[in-house]
């Protein structure tokens, strides 16, 4: 299918005076693994909710599977599409076995599915308590089996990982690789995750309403000009008396040399000349600071000049 | 139809494991055998009164009985989910805001018709082995139906209140206050009516005001085929000018339907 799944087409909402998103395009193909990231307030949330036809948009356009999630069309599209909500306490009194169940027959599904996603998840040994007795991880992968109902097509998945331990963490991963190898497309949305980046296909960065920047990490990473961060080891004072190095130090990390990303084979070559250097330690820009990076120009360009910060930071 | 029937019954089973279902029914029926044995008391002999003063003690008490017990099983049922966030997730299931309510109110609704029928039922059943009458069987089944329309009728209510408010304890507040409002104020305003103003109000003006409260009308449901003597106050005058039976059921289950319309019609309308 060549058609992309999710598409918005300057798509926005406003609630009377605020702007919860300003006009956003972005298309999701089938198979994709899309990162969402910003942060409280920049309108992940209501992009998903606009995805999912819970509310309509003010403006624009929006299709997924080729219709608009909010009309009656899309009803049946409504079982092929999984959500995880940012923050969910399921019915207490209840126990995960019974949550599941209930969640399963509104999707068409029996008990058996139920337990199966449940063993999926790795709470099959507390299906049978209540949910007020499980701790915040349990209740996240309760959230989490809740979502992978039916091998859904559409995934949205609001901050997955949080109150995973990483064993955890690494199972939901292998999960969302999975079900991307089976085709189904995933939004992840999130305040920036250490160890999502291997994970994702493109990645967008949303700021009060507005998309800052979009696409794979490459782009996004070449598009910051973000520094490389050399660490020599063994070379002590040496590096700062080297005229072709001395450049690259910065006040903040006298150890480190930030290198930008077309001199870096130049640098490492000065850097191997040397007699003393035991290691070295290459480090490109991380989608944190990738992130950071994109968050701290908009808010300069929506500031006044005066506040800018210096461009190369640690 | 399937969706709500699985809601319905999540609802229904909530109800059970709550304790709902058996503490209502016992209510009730310790309740109502305790006025049919007990009720005779006031005139001073001990034993099973007659069976227009049982009913009407009955009625008096399910009147402010039952819609607090609805209020109270019923207030949080939107407001609590939207709290802890499931009621959106319910909304991005194949499930439509119509069929949850209504399978809310499906399941809701049989607790509190099953407690009615199985709390009231004991006692006419008992009643009906001691003294044998037929009648106790039509004017009880009068009384049963009419206590599970005015428990519908203020489940419906409460979804309203759930429905329009954003915090759970602010559903509890406006919760006491209908209760508050047609269980007890509604009746004084009218007597104060009755009696403060001269001229000012006929008997058919009076019933006619009655049907804007459900609890009046389960009272005259109730109060209208029985010996006026056993009756007093404002209601005796109202029951001289009487509707049909029909006519006031009717009533009660327009309660019931316009309630649960608007409710749906505001939750279609609800930002989430």
């Amino acid at each position: 299918m060549s058609t992309p799944l999710v598409s918005l087409i300057d798509a926005g909402k406003s609630y009377q005076q605020l702007d919860a998103l300003k006009s956003v395009t972005m298309h999701l193909n089938q198979g994709e693994v899309m990162g969402l990231f910003g942060h409280n307030g920049a309108g992940k949330t209501t992009m998903m909710k606009l995805i999912l036809g819970v509310i309509s948009p003010s403006r624009g356009k929006i299709e997924v599977m080729g219709m608009a999630p909010d009309s009656k069309e899309a009803w049946h599209c409504r079982s092929k599409v999984g959500y995880l909500p940012e923050n969910v306490s399921f019915y207490e009194q209840l126990t995960g076995l019974e949550v599941l169940t209930y969640f399963s027959k509104l999707k068409g599904f029996t008990k058996k599915h139920a337990i199966d996603l449940l063993e999926q998840v790795g709470i099959t040994h507390a299906m049978k308590r209540q949910v007020k007795t499980y701790s915040k991880g349990m209740r996240q992968r309760l959230g989490l089996a809740q979502a992978f109902i039916g091998e859904p097509k559409l995934l949205l998945l609001d901050e997955p990982t949080v109150g995973l331990d990483p064993i955890a963490t690494r199972d939901f991963y292998k999960t969302v690789d999975q079900l991307k190898s089976n085709g189904s497309s995933v939004i992840l949305c999130s305040h920036v995750l250490p160890g999502v980046e291997q994970h994702i296909d493109r990645a967008m960065i949303l700021s009060t309403g507005q998309l800052l920047a979009m696409g794979t990490l490459a782009e996004l990473r070449q598009q910051a000009a973000l520094p490389v961060a050399i660490k020599p080891i063994g070379l002590n004072g040496s590096v700062a008396n080297d005229s072709k190095l001395n450049v690259f130090l910065t006040a903040n990390c006298p150890n480190t040399l930030m290198v930008p990303e077309q001199e870096k084979i130049q640098v490492l070559k000065q850097l191997l000349s040397h007699e003393g250097l035991d290691d070295l330690q290459v480090e490109t820009a991380n989608l944190e600071q990738v992130y950071q990076h994109f968050l701290s120009l908009h808010e300069s360009s929506a500031q006044t000049p005066s506040t800018k910060t210096p461009g190369v930071q640690g | 139809m399937k969706q709500i029937l699985t809601v319905a019954n999540k609802e229904f089973h909530d109800g059970l494991r709550n304790r709902w279902l058996i503490s209502i029914t016992l209510i009730f029926a310790l309740l109502s055998i305790g006025l049919t044995y007990f009720g005779a008391a006031a005139s001073g002999a001990v034993g099973v009164a007659s069976l227009s003063t049982t009913v009407a003690s009955l009625a008096s008490l399910a009147v402010f009985l039952i819609p607090l017990i609805a209020l109270l099983l019923s207030y949080d049922s939107f407001v609590g989910e939207q709290e802890s966030g499931t009621l959106l997730l319910l909304l991005t299931y194949p499930l439509s805001k119509s069929q949850l309510l209504l399978g809310k109110f499906i399941g809701q609704g049989s607790i509190i018709a099953l407690a009615t029928l199985l709390g009231f039922g004991s006692s006419a059943v008992l009643l009906y082995f001691q003294l044998g009458d037929t009648a106790i069987i039509t004017s009880f089944a009068v009384f049963i139906v009419s206590a599970i329309l005015l428990g519908l009728s203020f489940t419906a209510i409460s979804y309203l209140i759930s429905l329009s408010v954003s915090e759970k304890s602010k559903a509890a507040g406006f919760a006491l206050i209908t209760w508050f409002l047609f269980a007890l104020a509604f009746d004084l305003a009218l007597l104060a009516l009755l009696v403060g103003v001269e001229q000012g109000i006929s008997q058919g003006g009076l019933t006619q005001l009655m049907m804007l409260n459900p609890a009046d009308i389960f009272r005259l449901v109730n109060l209208s085929g029985l010996d006026s003597s056993d009756v007093n106050g404002a209601l005796a005058v109202a029951i001289n000018a009487s509707l049909s039976q029909e006519q006031l059921f009717t009533a009660l289950f327009a309660w019931v339907v316009l309630p649960l319309s608007i409710a749906i019609f505001i939750f279609k309308r609800k930002k989430l």
